[in-house]
């Protein structure tokens, strides 16, 4: 049998198969948005019982780092006035891990940080006595940006995790997305975190200066 | 040179056909990535920057509320208002939003709620508090403040 000479193309064509995705394509990214359940994370203390009087706050004034915001977006850090966030982070690290006048247990817990960590207590007098003392206020404005509250709150968070990150050996972006989904990654998470709470306190904000 | 041009006969067409597989991946990145946006926003919306974020895991758990100055101030005036499912409320609505939500969860999930305050960065404090205060007393006391990662990280 003779072959025969001209064969048809058995490629189908397929270029305007890129622009009906093309279509597709354009569609889906004109109609949808980036799905960004992300932020800070807070938990609002429970409220309060009109019939109980307020509870009595017995914490030292070296426990507790002030930050005020004022209508002006001012910052009163520990007294001090200053106009923006620079640093704040780092001192409310050393603020927390200062360890002036901790008890059995806290001493106990000082020996289980890593070096890094306990490098950085300065065992000042007038600074906190132990994590599990520290407490950091933010007391905002009604006037305040809340563009500024959560640069403040962000530092704070940032020093926590910095100090969680830092003792189980991970760098804060890691320890941030670590889950509890899987065992060994709640335990990390646990690790880091066990006898140093998050005490971030909010107070309400105050009405004036509006 | 009559020789040389007849020997190079060579196919002229560049395939493409691997064209439309390449942009079906991007296609379907985006299809999964994505969600359909599922309510009209009636405030603006311009988060804060932030750069210690975390991802929350559940995605049920998570309900919104939307702050920000109304896109329709002749109707709606220039205040900062509060939008929950579609519609602007205001501040008293808040608990009876917040059992609505609690009640499309399961039993064992209720007090899991989280709320995603979706602010916009130019609000001032005072409503944020507002809302704080009400969702306290409607406890629901886990709070998301919704922000975008800063570009310019240290």
């Amino acid at each position: 049998m003779p072959r025969k000479k001209s064969r048809m193309s058995q490629e189908v064509n397929a270029g305007s198969m890129a622009d009906i995705a093309f279509l597709l394509l354009i569609f889906f990214l004109v109609t949808t948005t980036i799905a960004s359940d992300k932020g800070i994370t807070n938990v609002l203390p429970p409220k309060i019982d009109p019939n109980q009087p307020p509870p009595e706050v017995d914490k030292n004034e070296r426990n507790i780092f002030k930050i005020l915001i004022n209508s002006n977006d001012q910052l009163l850090v520990e007294e001090d006035f200053r106009d923006n966030t620079d640093g704040l982070d780092k001192e409310i690290k050393e603020f927390i891990l200062n360890f002036g006048d901790p008890d059995q247990e806290n001493v106990d817990l000082f020996n289980s940080l890593p070096p890094s960590l306990k490098a950085q207590a300065g065992q000042d007098p007038n600074s906190s006595d132990h994590p599990n003392e520290a407490v950091v206020s933010i007391k905002t404005n009604r006037g305040t940006s809340y563009d500024l509250y959560l640069e403040v709150l962000d530092k704070v968070k940032k020093a926590y995790y910095e100090i969680y990150a830092e003792r189980v050996g991970l760098t804060a972006d890691e320890y941030r997305a670590l889950s509890s989904r899987t065992a060994a990654e709640k335990e990390l998470m646990d690790r880091g975190k066990e006898n140093l709470p998050m005490a971030i306190s909010i107070a309400e904000p105050d009405k004036g200066g509006e | 040179m009559a020789k040389f041009k007849k020997k190079t006969k060579t196919e002229e067409n560049i395939p493409t056909s691997a064209l439309p597989d390449i942009i079906f991946m991007l296609l379907f990145f985006f299809m999964v990535t994505t969600v359909l946006r599922e309510q009209e926003l009636l405030v603006e919306q311009k988060l804060p920057q932030a750069t210690q974020l975390q991802k929350l895991e559940k995605k049920s758990l998570i309900s919104y509320l939307f702050l920000g100055k109304p896109k329709n101030p002749s109707v709606y005036g220039t205040e900062p208002r509060i939008q929950a499912n579609d519609a602007l409320i205001t501040t008293k609505d808040i608990i009876q939003w917040v059992n609505q939500e609690k009640d499309k969860l399961s039993e064992a999930e209720r007090d899991q709620i989280y709320i995603s305050l979706k602010a916009d960065r130019d609000v001032k404090m005072g409503p944020v508090a507002d809302i704080q205060l009400e969702l306290r007393e409607a406890d629901a006391r886990k709070i998301l403040y919704a922000s975008v990662g800063k570009l310019n990280e240290e």
